[in-house]
Parts: C-alpha cells; structure tokens; sequence
C-alpha cells in the first residue's frame, strides 16, 4: 500500500515534467529558452521515473542498472545540449531583444580581433584574396 | 493506482502532443530536432510505465539505446547544419 502511494507519487512527478517540457516547448519564443524546458524530462523526469520503477521492483540488484541508465542519459544530454545551442547561435536562431546578457558577445568580438591581427602579417605578403576572405572565415571559426 | 496509471497515460499522451506539434511547427530545424529528443524522452518514460504495469524488466536495455539515438540525431542535426538554416 505504501509502495503503491510512492510509486504514484514518483510517477506522477516524473509525468509533470513531461508535461512542462511540453507547455515549454510550446510557449516560449525562441530555442534558447525551449532548450531550458527541454532538459526537464530528460534528466529529473527520468531519474523520478526510474525511482518508481525501483520502489515497485523492490530489488537492490537492479539499482546498479537503472543508476546506468540514468547516468548515460545524464552523459548525454548535456553534450547534445551544447550541440543544439552553439549551432544556434552560431546561425542565429535565438532573439536577441530576449537576451540579458550575452557573454559570448564579448569574446566572440576579441576572438575576430585577436585573428585579423595574427592575419596581418600573412595578408602582408600580397595575397589579397586571402585578406578579402579574412573576416567571414575568422567570424565562422571564432564562433 | 489503476487511476493513477491512467492519468500518467494522459499526462504523457498530451505532453507527447505539445512536443509533436513544436516538431510540426518548429520554426527552425533545431527546434524540431530538440522537440524529437523530448518526444524521446517521454517515450522512454512511457517505456518505464509499461514495465511498471507489466511487472517485468525487458525494456531497460530500450531506455539506453533510446538515450544512444537521441544523443547522435541531435548531434547529428547540429553538428551538420550550416548558416542556410
């Protein structure tokens, strides 16, 4: 009876934030901040439903195995995450006006300077092209 | 908890459609991609469900190798597109 009430519990939680990612990914504006409501299911909604699974089995044998699942998932998802959203920005796709704060501005700028500055000196010996092509390629590489 | 199952099912049924109509929608590919991988993720959660009604343990080598497929088709996705969008 007990287990039953936890069980539920768990599952229901674990359910909960497969609806959040949902309502997320429906509502919010652009994908940075979809990306935010998407890792919901993905790590707590998982690890919730995989406790249920745990309390209903009962059997310490298989928390090893479930704790796997968890941490390959938890391997994962952030490195896809990572993927998603430096392929976002790097095309653009969020909004800016949404945006607090976008330390990579920064960098990104310094990166394009530091890399024209080391181009100086081969532009020097007369390759015009490659001087032409130096700010597009140095901007995509910097990103 | 026959109650408590069924509502599970309904909750991961709408969350399912909230996701599938951001993958319909989704104004850009990595939109799309980052909705399949909540797809994936609530199918993996309605995996556990089975296996919590069923009382067995088949589908926990699914729940790996649906993290596998995830991982590398959202990769995939970003490591490949470029500036067209």
């Amino acid at each position: 009876m007990l287990t039953d009430v936890i069980v539920s519990i768990l599952l229901i939680g674990g359910a909960f934030m497969s609806l959040a990612a949902g309502i997320g990914l429906l509502r919010f504006p652009d994908l940075l901040s979809r990306m935010h409501a998407a890792t919901k299911p993905q790590v707590l909604g998982l690890l919730l439903v995989l406790a249920a699974l745990a309390v209903e089995t009962g059997s310490w044998l298989l928390l090893p195995v479930l704790f796997l699942c968890w941490l390959f998932q938890l391997l994962t998802s952030p490195v896809s995450a990572l993927m998603v959203g430096r392929t976002g920005y790097r095309t653009r796709h969020l909004r800016r006006e949404l945006l607090t704060l976008d330390e990579l501005d920064d960098v990104v700028e310094r990166a394009i300077v530091d890399q024209a500055e080391r181009q100086r000196p081969a532009g020097a010996d007369g390759a015009d092209a490659g001087v032409q092509d130096g700010p597009g390629g140095s901007a995509g590489a910097a990103r | 908890m026959t109650i408590v199952i069924y509502v599970v099912q309904s909750i991961l049924a709408l969350a399912v459609m909230l996701a599938l109509y951001r993958a319909v929608v989704g104004p850009s590919i990595l939109d799309r991609a980052l909705a399949l991988d909540v797809v994936l993720a609530i199918i993996s959660a309605a995996l556990v469900l089975t296996m919590i009604v069923n009382h067995h343990l088949d589908h926990l080598i699914l729940l790996v190798v649906i993290s596998l497929v995830g991982f590398i088709g959202s990769v995939a996705v970003a490591r490949f597109l470029t500036d067209r969008g």
